[in-house]
């Protein structure tokens, strides 16, 4: 076992963990924030995308004690519990951009991410390529597309509106 | 209409919790002092299991125990089994194979479980499993469903020789031959149906537990039918009788058929939890899943349609090989008979049609339905015999498809199926419309002078949905039946609880069920809940496949509905002290005819529940219905897809242009939702067409068993994806449902392949059709770079 501290949804966390723990398991198990999920054994599917100092990361593919310091988001972390969701996240329900909900979580994490990459005027080409390191099997992903589009489109008004505050 | 009714694009009230993080999937599940389950598998297509030796492992930390199929009969733990009775042409039955839960002297595909490590924590169990040392002794194994049946091939079950299951058959073979000897032009083609993995994103979970105080068990399970799990493993597994298991499946990520079917893991999960005195957690994972959930299709047919003078489809026959895999799984050996042949006829008046399906036993896992089941087989033949005759007899495939059209309805068939009504012409049309069809040659000529090829491609489907009347699968050979059923409860302030056996795993029921009550009982969607997934609450129910749950589960609910309002009407005429006859209940009230007197549904609520205005009378207090519906027939969704792709002659790669789907489904409750179905069910087909095949070697080896070598469609490998709808009511539901689950992967298949041979001018081409696929059959057909016309 190996002590590891970091700070997941603006919490500080200090546990102990078997060296070979993935930071998806971490998540899931001790923490139980199981909104993170795991539809893979390969890095594949995206299921498990959770930010990492902001980033996009697949949490299967990190061990917990990489992460010393660090700062994750999971989905859980998003938006407020009992505060508004974020824009991405209504973008997903207003444009019926899940079915079974499984990949959700981590198409939602990944989106977020490509708007902090890319930008708020996102074309289909665009999304559709960005979206390579996730897999939906129910949506046929054409719903996928249109809800990152009008998030993206969201977030910016949402930025806007803060910004004039 | 109410702004939450039938027909409103209502959004979904499941969304939030998922959307959130706070679903609750099985794997989401921990139970006090759960322990893991870890499976040791069988590493060979074929072989006997000369000895396990266990010893080492159980002496490993944290291992509670090791078991194997010698403890599992010692235990009298009965065999899985399939639920359909298949008889050959001689009469015979089918021949099923004991399918144990951990592999008992033999391992039949690789994956097949032959003992499972049970320990504190599933990494324990994991290296426990390492230490397990299972000696084999290899056998030969035969993989290829086309070669199973020769003479010198290896035998996989003593009840079945020649590895046949049954050699069935649908039809009169006599009347197609001589069809066949008149006809003007046939048609031949050799087909295979590729077999596919169902990759539901969530992996398959199964929780047991043992209560010894009251020697109940309880199984948390990936299910699309609890309660048909529920009812298997305790009249066939004999795991503990009906009332002393629960069965719980919640929130499920995905299923497309794949879990409907009882596992090894779910019984053995149950088992190990009673023997170790722990609750017992497996989930899969991916590889597993690769391994050993059920897949799909996996067929090969020789196929030929003959057509008389003026292009009339005369008759059609087929020959299939099913490969059912190593054993038979729960629902298998109705695929590719009743669900297939059934529905050869298409959209078309074809007089005569004979179809032989023999099924097939072979070293690899088992197949049986994913999403159409059957019915995409059967498209694919019918659909690509009438788009090559077209082509052989130089007419167009639009029109030769309309002359067939079965235009009177209701139709009888050759083949078991009588089509209650449709509007074949009508989707056509649309589509034609939709796809701007009369473009397609400028734009044909546009990709030449881009050095591309371009193709265009129909699929005018039909399904058999709404599985499915109770008489008629028994007639046939189903071990159930197929009704549905619900409950409603009202509280006494009105809100409204239903009940169905029915399961959701991505189609929206929490909506599309709560859309029904709302528009019937006049109250706000948010004051209905649906519940779903519990044996221990919900009465039994069938589950949710073969898009019934639309046509059969809310048929049900409907019924329950009317029973309630019954009631509601009975204790508003008390309340209003007007004679029952003369209530009227509208908008969420109930009103005295011509009178202004009437009371609000949550008025009435109350008073059924607290019963001052009938104490005592006949009228019993409460408010709370069931109901069982059993259809009276199938439903027959139908449409038209058109698929136009453009191909680079350079790389064999295809990608596709334009899609217009457009589906009739009957009355639709929630447009999106539809849609959003039509298109998943588009992009399963689209990547059974063009990306995903599962692929064993000669000994059995799936290559393709992970996601790097399975090739799922990402959202760069689909199009946006055109949708409408055209509407003919089903006459046999009370809503007019017909279903739209699988439409889209029963009509894709064909279509694409269509387009991709229109393109490359050649029929000769196999699915998955790779960009070395296409390329290749370019070469062979010595097709070069189009030209500029
Ligand atoms: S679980 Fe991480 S990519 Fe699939
Ligand atoms: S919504 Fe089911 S996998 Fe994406």
């Amino acid at each position: 076992m190996a002590a590891v501290s970091l700070t997941v949804n603006g919490k500080p966390v200090t546990t102990d963990v078997d060296p070979r723990t993935l930071l998806v398991q971490l998540l899931r198990e001790e923490l139980r924030l199981t909104g993170t999920h795991v539809g893979c054994d390969t890095s594949q599917c995206g299921a498990c995308v959770v930010h990492v100092n902001g980033k996009a990361v697949k949490s299967c593919t990190v061990l917990a004690l990489q992460l010393e310091g660090a700062q994750v988001l999971t989905i859980e972390g998003l938006a407020p519990t009992d505060g508004p969701l974020h824009p991405m996240q209504e973008a997903f329900r207003e444009n019926h951009g899940l079915q079974c909900g499984y990949c959700t979580p981590g198409m939602i994490m990944t989106a977020v991410d490509i708007v902090r990459r890319k930008g708020h005027e996102l074309d289909d080409r665009t999304i559709r390529e960005e979206l390579e390191g996730n897999i939906c099997r129910c949506t046929g992903y054409h719903n996928i597309v249109k809800a990152i589009a009008a998030g993206a489109r969201a977030m910016q008004a949402g930025a806007a509106s803060q910004a004039a505050e | 209409m109410c702004a939450t009714g039938i027909g409103a694009a209502v959004r979904r009230k499941e969304d939030h919790r998922f959307i959130t993080g706070k679903g609750h999937y099985t794997d989401d599940i921990n139970q006090p002092g759960q322990a893991y389950a870890y499976f040791v598998r069988s590493p060979h297509a074929h072989a006997t299991i000369k000895s396990i030796e266990a010893k080492e492992a159980a002496r490993m930390p944290g291992v509670l125990g090791v078991l194997t199929g010698a403890e599992l009969a010692a235990d009298k733990i009965g065999n899985l089994i399939c639920g359909w009775m298949i008889h050959s042409k001689d009469g015979s039955p089918m021949k099923m194979a004991p399918h144990p839960a951990l592999a008992s002297g033999k391992a039949c595909f690789v994956g097949d479980p032959v003992a499972v490590v049970i320990a504190a924590t599933l990494a324990q169990a994991r290296d426990a499993a390492e230490k397990v040392k299972v000696d084999y002794a290899v056998l030969p194994a035969v993989t290829d469903p086309a070669q199973a049946q020769k003479s010198g091939v290896p035998q996989i079950h003593e009840v079945a020789p020649n590895n046949t299951i049954y050699q069935w058959h649908l039809g009169d073979a006599k009347a197609v031959e001589s069809a066949f000897t008149s006809a003007k032009h046939v048609t031949k083609l050799d087909l295979v149906n590729n077999r596919l993995v169902p990759n539901a994103m969530e992996p398959r979970v199964a929780i047991g537990d043992y209560d010894t105080g009251s020697g109940t068990f309880t199984l948390w399970n990936t299910s699309q039918n609890p309660h048909v799990a529920r009812l298997v493993i305790a009249a066939f597994v004999g795991m503990a009788p009906e009332h002393k298991l629960r069965v719980i499946a919640p929130d499920v990520g995905g299923g497309f058929g794949s879990k409907i079917f009882i596992y090894p893991e779910e019984v053995v999960a149950l088992w190990a939890a009673k023997r170790v005195g722990r609750p017992v957690k497996w989930t899969a994972e991916r590889s597993e899943s690769f391994l050993c959930d059920a897949h799909g299709r996996d067929h090969v047919t020789h196929a030929e349609m003959a057509f008389d003078a003026e292009g009339r489809i005369v008759a059609l026959r087929a020959k299939t090989v099913a490969n059912l895999g190593a054993y038979m799984s729960t629902f298998s050996s109705a695929v590719p008979t009743y669900l297939y042949a059934t529905l050869l006829s298409g959209q078309y008046e074809i007089p005569q049609i004979y179809c032989e399906v023999d099924a097939v036993y072979t070293n690899t896992g088992p197949v049986d339905a994913y999403r159409g089941a059957g019915r995409p087989e059967a498209t694919f033949v019918v659909e690509r015999l009438v788009e090559v005759g077209a082509r052989e007899m130089g007419q167009d495939p639009a029109e030769l498809r309309r002359k067939n059209f079965v235009k009177e309805f209701p139709h009888q068939t050759p083949v078991i199926m009588n089509y209650d009504t449709g509007d074949y012409n009508a989707s056509l049309k649309r589509a034609l419309e939709i796809a701007d069809y009369k473009g397609f040659g400028r734009r044909k000529r546009e990709s030449a002078r881009n050095g591309k090829l371009r193709g265009v491609g129909f699929s005018t489907y039909i399904e058999a949905c709404g599985i499915a009347p109770s008489a008629a699968v028994g007639s046939l050979g189903a071990g159930v039946g197929l009704w549905e059923s619900a409950e409603v409860r009202v509280n006494p302030t009105g809100s409204v609880e239903v009940l169905t056996g029915c399961h959701a795993h991505g189609q929206g029921h929490e909506t599309t069920f709560a859309q029904l009550v709302s528009d019937r009982l006049g109250i706000p969607i948010d004051n209905v809940s649906i519940i779903h997934g519990d044996t221990d609450k919900v009465q039994f129910g069938m589950g949710t496949y073969g898009s019934r749950s639309g046509a059969v589960g809310m048929s049900a609910l409907v019924k329950a509905l009317d029973k309630v309002e019954a009631k509601a009407k009975k204790v508003a005429a008390h309340m209003l002290e007007a004679a029952e006859g003369d209530i009227e209940f509208k908008d969420g009230k109930f009103s005295v005819a011509g009178t202004d007197k009437s009371a609000a549904w949550g008025e009435v609520a109350l008073n059924a529940y607290i019963a001052h205005k009938f104490s005592g009378q006949e009228l019993e207090p409460g408010l709370k219905e069931g109901a069982f519906y059993d259809p009276t027939n199938f439903t027959f969704p139908a449409g038209c897809h058109i698929c136009e792709v453009e191909i680079d002659p350079e790389t064999g790669n295809t990608e596709i242009a334009a899609w217009t789907a457009v589906d009739d489904f009957g009355v639709v409750v929630n447009p999106m939702i539809v849609e959003g179905q039509v298109h998943g069910g588009v992009a399963q087909g689209v990547g059974q067409a063009l990306y995903e095949g599962a692929v064993y070697d000669k000994d059995g080896q799936l290559v393709t068993g992970s996601l790097l070598d399975y090739c799922m469609p990402r959202a760069d490998h689909l199009p946006a994806l055109n949708v409408a709808t055209t509407v003919t009511k089903c006459p046999s539901n009370p809503l007019g449902i017909k279903g739209c689950g699988e439409a889209g992967a029963i009509a894709a298949p064909a279509a694409v392949i269509n387009a991709i041979t229109d393109a490359i001018g050649t029929e000769a081409i196999a699915m998955p059709a790779t960009p070395q696929a296409v390329w290749a059959a370019l070469k062979k057909a010595g097709r070069s770079l189009p030209h500029a016309a």
